[in-house]
C-alpha cells in the first residue's frame, strides 16, 4: 500500500488556500507543512521571552482556523513545524481552536532542539571559525531533529504533530518510515525518502512556483498554483503531482530546479537521518503535470547534528528616494554621494544602490540607455536602533536638503538577527513528546 | 556567441554565505558542449563582481545538469547582509547572462 503525502507549505509566509484545497480534494494521508526558515526561530524565541505563551509560528492560528474541518472530515494527518520555539504552546492554541470548532483531535507536540541552555557556546562557528558567543549576544540555539523525533509521535496516533526545529525533508521521511517500517540501517530507502521530502518541502517551487519566464519558460494559469503531492511506494519511488484544475507544472524542467535548490553537495545531501546521492536518482516524465522518481542511493546519517545559532546583530537602517525623467542617475549618483558625505563618520559600513540600474546583481551585465528613472537605496547597520534610524532621516532630507526632483521617499528601520551554526553530539539531545486531546461532545 | 539564457535555465539557493546555482540546458544534447565551456574557472570571471571566494561546479550527469556552489557570494549572508537581494535568489539571472561561443 502506498501513502499520499500532500505539501501544504513551503515557507512561513506561504499562501494559506492550496493547503486547503489538498485537505479537501487530495485523497491525503499525511499533509505537511513547513513554515520555518533559518532564522524565523530566532524572532520566535524572542516573542517566547516577552510572552511565554507564544513563539510559535504567527501564522499557526491562522492555517489551524482554516484547515482543521477538513483534515478531521478527511482523516488527513498533519505534520508541521509551525511549533518554532514553542511546540507546546503552539499545540495548546490548536487545542483552543479545536475546542471552538467542536472538532475533536489529539495533538503531539515534539521538543528537545532548543539546546540553548546546554550548547558549549565557547565552540567555533563553521562560518566564522571563531567562538560562537563572540558573534553577538546569542538568542537562540535550536539542533536540527531528524525522523526520529517525529517517529514516536506518529505512534501516539495524534492527528496533528507540531514541532520545533526538525529538517525540512524529516518531516516527510517520517511518516514514510512510520508506514513502510524503514529502519536507519535501510539506507537507500531512507535516501530516496529524503529526496522525496527535499522535492515537496518549499510547497509550489516544484510545481510551477518561481519557474516562470514569459516568453521563454511558460506555467499556466500560475495564479491559481496547485502545491504538489507524492504517492510514495515501499521501494521508496514515487509519483508527483498536483490535482486537476489547479494551475503550475511538474515536469523535468521544475523538479531538476527543485532537486538541486539549496543543494551544497549532490552527492552528499546531508541531513540528521541520512547521507543522500542526489546523483543516483532517475527522474522521468510519465503522463502531463505527472512525474515518477526511481532509484537513489544513501549512507549512514551522521553522528553529529547540526545547531542553528542565532545573535543579536544590530539594527538595519535604510532610506529610498526615486528620481526621474533626463539625468536621473546623475542626480540619484549626487544623492548618494551626499548622504555618504554626511554619514560616513557614523558608520562603519553603508550601501549605497541604485534600484533599476545595478541595485540586486550588485552589478549589471547589460549596456544600456540611461533608464527613465532610478531608486537610491542607502543602507547600513548600528548597535541601536536611534543610530539606524539616521540612515532614512538623512535619505528623506534630500527633499530639501539634496538634487532637484527627488520623490517618494521611504525609510526603514528593522532588527537584524544573525545565524551562526556548529554541531553537537547526538546524544546531548533529549527529545520528548507531549500530546493533547480534545474530544467534541 | 551565445547567452546561457538560450541554452539553459537556473535557480539560485543559499546556505549561510554560499551561493548555489543550477545550469540546466533545455535540450539534453547541450549538456556536453556546456561542460566543456562552462567550467568552474569561466564562471568564476563572470560572477566576479558578486562572487570574492572559490566556485566549484558539481556535475549531475542523470538529470543533465550543473550545481555551482560558490564561496563568500553574499555579502556575509541572508540574516546581516547589507544587499537588495539578502538570499541572492536573482543571481540565477547573472549566471545566465554568460556568454558562450556555440
Amino acid at each position: 500500500m502506498n501513502i499520499r503525502i500532500g505539501s501544504g507549505a513551503g515557507f512561513s509566509g506561504d499562501r494559506l488556500e492550496p493547503a486547503l484545497h489538498l485537505a479537501e480534494k487530495g485523497n491525503l494521508d499525511y499533509l505537511v507543512l513547513e513554515c520555518l526558515a533559518e532564522r524565523t526561530i530566532a524572532l520566535a524565541q524572542k516573542r517566547k521571552k516577552q510572552d511565554p505563551t507564544l513563539g510559535y509560528d504567527p501564522l499557526l492560528e491562522k492555517r489551524m482556523r482554516l484547515l482543521l474541518p477538513a483534515i478531521s472530515r478527511n482523516n488527513v494527518r498533519l505534520i508541521t513545524n509551525m511549533g518554532a520555539a514553542n511546540p507546546i504552546s503552539g499545540a495548546e492554541k490548536v487545542m483552543d481552536i479545536a475546542k471552538e470548532l467542536g472538532i475533536s483531535v489529539k495533538v503531539a507536540a515534539v521538543t528537545g532542539d532548543d539546546v540553548l541552555n546546554v550548547l558549549d557556546t565557547t565552540v567555533s562557528a563553521m562560518e566564522t571559525g571563531r567562538p560562537l558567543n563572540e558573534s553577538g549576544p546569542i538568542v537562540s540555539a535550536n539542533t536540527y531533529l531528524g525522523a526520529d523525533a517525529i517517529l514516536p509521535a506518529l505512534q501516539t496516533d495524534a492527528d496533528i504533530i507540531i514541532t520545533g526545529r526538525v529538517a525540512d525533508p524529516s518531516l516527510f521521511l517520517a511518516p514514510m518510515m512510520y508506514h513502510f517500517g524503514w529502519s536507519f540501517e535501510d539506507v537507500d530507502l531512507l535516501a530516496r525518502g529524503t529526496v522525496i521530502g527535499h522535492l515537496l518541502e518549499c510547497g509550489g517551487q516544484l510545481s510551477g512556483g518561481y519557474f516562470a519566464d514569459p516568453g521563454k519558460k511558460e506555467v499556466a494559469d500560475l495564479a491559481n498554483l496547485g502545491f504538489p503531492f507524492a504517492d510514495v511506494q515501499a521501494d521508496g519511488s514515487a509519483i508527483f503531482s498536483k490535482l486537476t484544475g489547479t494551475g503550475g507544472a511538474i515536469n523535468l524542467m521544475t523538479a531538476k530546479e527543485q532537486l538541486l535548490y539549496e543543494v551544497v553537495n549532490p552527492h552528499q545531501y546531508v541531513t540528521p537521518d541520512i547521507i543522500a546521492d542526489f546523483t543516483s536518482v532517475k527522474l522521468r516524465e510519465i503522463a502531463p503535470d505527472t512525474l515518477e522518481i526511481t532509484d537513489g542511493k544513501g549512507m549512514k546519517r551522521p553522528e553529529s547534528l547540526k545547531v542553528s545559532v542565532g545573535y543579536e546583530a544590530g539594527f538595519l537602517g535604510e532610506g529610498e528616494i526615486s528620481y526621474a525623467g533626463t539625468n536621473a542617475v546623475a542626480r540619484a549618483e549626487l544623492a548618494g554621494q551626499i548622504v555618504r558625505e554626511r554619514l560616513q563618520d557614523q558608520f562603519e559600513e553603508m550601501r549605497i544602490d541604485y534600484i533599476g540600474v545595478s541595485s540586486t546583481h550588485r552589478v549589471s551585465y547589460h549596456r544600456q540607455d540611461e533608464p527613465y528613472e532610478v531608486r537610491l537605496r542607502v543602507a547600513a547597520k548600528a548597535k541601536r536602533a536611534e543610530e539606524a534610524t539616521r540612515i532614512g532621516e538623512e535619505v528623506e532630507a534630500l527633499y530639501t536638503n539634496g538634487p532637484a526632483g527627488g520623490g517618494g521617499a521611504r525609510k526603514y528601520v528593522s532588527e537584524v538577527l544573525g545565524i551562526v551554526s556548529s554541531f553537537i553530539p547526538r546524544d546531548e539531545i533529549e527529545m520528548k513528546i507531549t500530546v493533547k486531546e480534545h474530544k467534541a461532545e | 556567441m551565445k547567452k546561457l539564457y538560450e541554452l539553459a535555465h537556473s535557480r539560485a539557493g543559499d546556505k549561510g554565505n554560499i551561493l548555489m546555482l543550477s545550469l540546466i540546458p533545455y535540450e539534453e544534447k547541450d549538456y556536453e558542449r556546456l561542460r566543456e565551456k562552462v567550467t568552474a574557472d569561466a564562471v568564476k570571471e563572470h560572477l566576479a563582481g558578486i562572487v570574492d571566494g572559490e566556485i566549484i561546479r558539481y556535475e549531475v550527469p542523470n538529470i543533465a545538469a550543473f550545481q555551482f556552489v560558490c564561496q563568500n557570494a553574499l555579502l556575509g549572508g541572508v540574516t546581516t547582509s547589507l544587499g537588495m537581494d539578502t538570499h541572492g535568489k536573482s543571481l540565477s539571472a547573472a549566471l545566465l547572462e554568460m556568454e558562450i561561443d556555440m
